[in-house]
């Protein structure tokens, strides 16, 4: 293997002489003091090497050693990582020892010791490719496969294949014999570099089937679906954590991934301490047992925040592979784009609009491009659902990466501080945001089968229903309540009875926080009631008091358990209150 | 001054104003050295040309000056004795007081451990209606005040740190003026708080660069008592602005391409290094927590500014100061002020109708804030308006103004009383289960 020279130190970016080839992204490990600090290739000119180290370099000095290992950035996949905890590097952080992160310490992500059930999937003789199933064992519920390596290149033939019983990961459950007579030896471990695409797939559809979130300014409003893509970009304090949380934790994923990018260590505790006690409303099984997270918070070395979505990404497809259902939420793409960022400039690359690197948008792209819903080789489905927020400088959203991820992101959920100043969230913006699925003819057969028919047309008519009564309290702000007919107060009112309604959710309200299909439907029809009802009022003093009063019983009616006496009185009360004008 | 062993160079190559390079062997980075007494520590090595940033300028260096190398990263002695005593960036006393004895520890270590972490859940009470019932504090968070430069935070924040009950308060005062300074230590002194009392100062009349060095020295001291004696410390930072201008002017001496609002690259980075130290420590780990208080000076409320901006983003929340004019008195206002965990205490450990009655709260006045805007603008009052108003002035003055200082239940019944007062019971839009008990 190459070997290396530390010749240079600027903080994270150490220029190294080198005796031999090294590739573009190679990891090597740097030794000073007793520690090995992990490093990456990023640039090479001539002899020198320029690679970026994934820790302090504090105390490194010219002269030292670093070994190359002629590999990639490359994660371990096997089952046992569900409910674990990662840093971006893919180490366990539970298996570290102490209070604080030690430079260099590095942990196995994987439990070499725990026994696995395993059953096969194939039986000698049989054809295989790269990816496909030979096997399954089940972790947490979960089915999880044990596949042909992804690296294998063309078809091989079962020679054996291990039988149903206990086995380890390490243990050998079958050997493959290659076209050209080669053997594989397959245990249950698969090794892929994070920056590439697993590609193993036979096609990728555009995705069409709801993914429940239980948000209804999502589900209802701008629906997501399995293996779609979506951005939620909002400045400060607008709530973003929340929602993301919120759709982590009611989504109807099998696994859930998250990437805390940058972010901060208190809000990864928060998942870590109430995920093992929250219930998967689909399952009924322990949040926890289907989430994994990657944390790479704000203060952990800045190279490895880069790698941390990657990891995230790389494990997503590990499970998609499986025929799994995957949510991958990254919080937040700004501080990926803002590492990226730190080590172009320490490059002294010419640096692009607002000195982010200049292929950022590329990068961006790209990264999305690796979800979506997939038919696997063997006819099964997977799907990756990505969700990545943004944390726009400023709040402006005139920048680089909401710009480039706004290119990509199929779903749009604009957070806005004026909403959020007001108390009204989720703070997503109703009007600015939107979902490309409602368009998407496969979606609208979907929702046909799996609801109604009527269901998107009444979306968009609250939509619209929306955009008016915005344009109508732009209005009566330059007009006067007096200056406008009193119907454009009726108009407004209605579209505060959806913002109110439909569109705030109290996520820390044990019954409100999650409203299921069924509930949203019913909403969904009462909303629509209230506004085709033609009040016909004298004054606009009536028609805020009407309203109110109804507001105040639709949102009793949300605090109430579903179908519940409460739940059915107040629907009652509201159908008691618009009954008489609609007869009129 | 020079140790037998260490050598000394005195050939230097290059003097910026801020940084100066030499040939040299040996040297490991970020390690300290000293330049004719001066500190400096190394920020580039390339071969043997090795970069020094010099902490008080590089004024008065000659090409000649003497420099050694310490093999040491900037580090501080801590131990019980630290408490009660002030200090500059260097970690040297400034009170006339003897010299620290103890274990020396690096400044700016690594970080803790996420999982070794515990969910923040005790709440600090400052009788500040503003901040306990609309921004309940909790020990571990970091939250920095934002302010105008001629609002009063440096006496709001004395005011939150005494009343906060904390073990500890180390005070890490950066571009601090001297009046400020001697506010401080008056303040805590006149409550006999002096001995819970650390500080690193640097004034206006020190060095602008040294700064860098001051949160670092507040939190290592900060983790000495938080982790080794399992104290619960408040660590307050004060004008972090002016540390990020430090950080720019560092960062453009070294020709580093600027990003937004000529702060370096890394700005979120650096700063995020500072307060995710905040923490609280498990039962396990002796349960002290670090709370760090900050103040990042605004200029013109600008909070889209490069500094706030990337503060907001790392902090737990923000508070905002405002004079309102309508009642005459500094508020926390709520609207933009925020604490990202009082729901953790929320309705928890204080009374369950907390959240409601907070958020029903801030919505009237959000209407008071409309209706005023309608007025401004020439149009008639409804009688809802009116009564918004009203109920505006009443809630600044009894609830949200600085100089509140009641217990959390008395703010909820003070809220309840002034709802009752203006309002009827569907305007406020709280559960029934509340309405039920305290609606009178």
């Amino acid at each position: 293997m190459t070997n290396g020279t530390v010749k240079g130190v600027i903080a994270n970016m150490v220029t190294l002489e080198v005796d031999g080839p090294v590739s573009q992204g190679e990891i090597c490990y740097i030794k000073t003091g007793g520690d090995r600090l992990m490093a990456e290739v990023i640039k090479v000119v001539g002899a020198d090497v320029y690679v970026q180290v994934f820790e302090s370099t504090r105390g490194l000095k010219v002269g030292a050693t670093a070994d190359f290992t002629g590999h990639l950035l490359e994660v371990k996949l096997a089952p046992g990582m569900l409910s674990k905890n990662f840093d971006g590097l893919q180490n366990d952080l539970d298996k570290m020892e102490g209070v604080f992160l030690k430079r260099g310490q590095y942990t196995n992500p994987l439990d070499e010791d725990r026994i696995w059930d395993f059953e096969p999937l194939v039986k000698v003789g049989d054809t295989v490719q790269a990816s496909d199933w030979l096997g399954k064992v089940e972790e947490n519920c979960q089915p999880l496969k044990i596949m042909a390596p992804f690296q294998m290149e063309g078809t091989a033939t079962v020679k054996q294949i291990a039988t149903a019983g206990q086995y380890k990961i390490t243990d050998t459950i079958a050997v493959l014999e290659k076209e050209n007579g080669e053997e594989v030896y397959v245990d249950m471990i698969q090794h892929w570099p994070v920056k590439f695409a697993l590609t193993n797939y036979k096609q990728k559809p555009r995705p069409f089937k709801l993914l429940e979130t239980g948000v209804r300014t999502i589900d209802t409003f701008n629906p997501i679906v399995e293996g779609g893509t979506g951005f939620i970009p909002g400045p400060f304090g607008t709530g973003k954590t929340v929602l993301q949380h919120a759709i982590s934790k009611q989504a109807e994923a099998d696994i859930v991934i998250i990437a805390a990018c940058g972010e901060r260590a208190n809000e990864v505790v928060e998942i870590f301490t109430e995920f093992p006690e929250l219930v998967d409303p689909h399952t009924g099984r322990k949040l926890m047992e289907r989430t994994i997270i990657i944390a790479n918070t704000s203060n952990m070395p800045v190279a490895a925040r880069e790698a941390s979505v990657y990891t995230a990404m790389t494990m997503a497809e590990y499970y998609r592979s499986m025929g799994l259902r995957v949510l991958l939420m990254a919080d937040s793409t700004s501080r990926w784009a803002q590492a990226l960022r730190e080590m172009s400039n320490r490059m002294e690359e010419l640096p692009g609009p607002d000195a982010f690197p200049m292929d950022l948008s590329a990068l961006i792209s790209n990264f999305y491009g690796r979800a979506g819903y997939v038919y696997l080789n063997n006819g099964e489905v997977g799907s990756i659902t990505f969700i990545g927020t943004v944390s726009p400088a400023g709040g402006n959203l005139k920048e680089p990466v909401t710009e480039s991820t706004k290119k990509v992101a199929r779903c749009f959920y604009a957070l806005e501080q004026e909403r959020a100043d007001k108390k009204r969230y989720p703070a997503v913006n109703p009007i600015d945001s939107y979902s490309k699925y409602l368009e998407y003819p496969e979606f609208a057969d979907y929702i046909s089968k799996q609801i109604n028919d009527e269901w998107i047309p009444k979306v968009l008519a609250l939509k619209t229903r929306m955009q008016r009564g915005k344009e109508i309290a732009e209005q009566i702000n330059i007009l006067g309540d007096d200056g406008v007919p009193v119907d454009y107060h009726e108009t407004f009112w209605k579209s505060e009875v959806i913002d109110f309604v439909i569109l705030q959710q109290d996520a820390f309200d044990e019954i409100d926080a999650v409203t299921s299909l069924e509930r949203q439907e019913d909403i969904l029809n009462l909303v629509t009631e209230i506004c085709e009802v033609d009040f016909k009022f004298d004054n606009f003093l009536d028609v805020v008091d009407c309203f109110k009063k109804l507001i105040n019983l639709c949102k009793q009616m949300n605090y109430s358990e579903f179908k519940s006496a409460q739940y059915n009185d107040c629907v009652a009360q509201i159908k008691a209150m618009i009954e008489p004008f609609k007869v009129a | 001054m020079a140790k037998a062993f260490q050598k000394v160079y005195t050939k230097i190559s290059q003097i910026t104003k801020a940084t100066c390079s030499l040939k040299a062997k040996g040297v490991g980075y970020d390690e300290l050295a000293t330049i004719n007494g001066k500190l400096a520590q190394v920020v580039k090595i390339a071969g043997d040309d090795i970069t020094l940033q010099v902490f008080e300028g590089t004024g008065g260096i000659p090409t000649n000056a003497e420099v050694v190398f310490l093999g040491k990263a900037p580090s501080l002695k801590v131990s019980d004795q630290l408490a009660g005593r002030f200090f500059n960036a260097y970690g040297q006393p400034i009170d006339g007081g003897p010299e620290i004895e103890g274990k020396e520890v690096e400044i700016g270590g690594p970080s803790v451990n996420p999982v070794r972490r515990k969910q923040p859940s005790e709440l600090i009470a400052t009788g500040i209606a503003g901040i306990d019932l609309n921004n309940t504090l909790v020990s571990g968070q970091k939250i920095p005040f934002f302010a105008d430069p001629d609002q009063p935070f440096n006496e709001v924040m004395a005011m939150v740190a005494l009343r906060a009950k904390a073990d500890k308060i180390i005070l890490g005062g950066m571009g601090m003026t001297n009046d400020d300074y001697y506010f401080f230590r008056n303040t805590f002194s006149n409550a006999g708080a002096l001995d819970r009392i650390i500080s690193f100062m640097n004034t206006t009349e020190d060095p602008a660069v040294e700064r860098l060095l001051i949160p670092d020295m507040a939190l290592a001291a900060a983790e000495y008592f938080a982790v080794e004696k399992h104290e619960k410390v408040l660590v307050l930072l004060t004008d972090m602005t002016l540390y990020a201008d430090s950080l720019s002017i560092v960062s453009n001496r070294m020709d580093q391409i600027p990003s937004k609002d000529s702060m370096p690259g890394s700005l979120y980075s650096d700063l995020a290094k500072i307060y995710e130290k905040a923490v609280q420590l498990p039962e396990s780990a002796g349960g002290g927590s670090i709370t760090i208080i900050a103040v990042t000076t605004l200029s013109g409320g600008d909070i889209t500014h490069a500094v706030p901006d990337n503060t907001g983003y790392i902090t737990e929340g923000q508070l905002y100061l405002r004079r309102d004019s309508d009642v005459g008195k500094v508020i926390i206002d709520p609207f933009r002020s925020l604490s990202r965990l009082k729901q953790l205490v929320a309705g928890k450990k204080t009374r369950k109708d907390h959240s409601q009655v907070m958020n029903a709260a801030i919505r009237l006045y959000s209407d008071a804030a409309n209706a005023k805007t309608k007025l401004e603008n020439g149009f008639d009052l409804t009688d809802y308006d009116n009564r918004c108003l009203d109920f505006a002035k009443d809630y600044s003055k009894k609830l949200l103004a600085i100089d509140v200082d009641l217990d959390t239940t008395e703010m909820l019944d003070v809220t309840w009383t002034l709802f009752q007062k203006y309002f009827k019971l569907e305007e406020v839009n709280i559960k029934k289960e509340f309405t039920d008990i305290y609606w009178k």
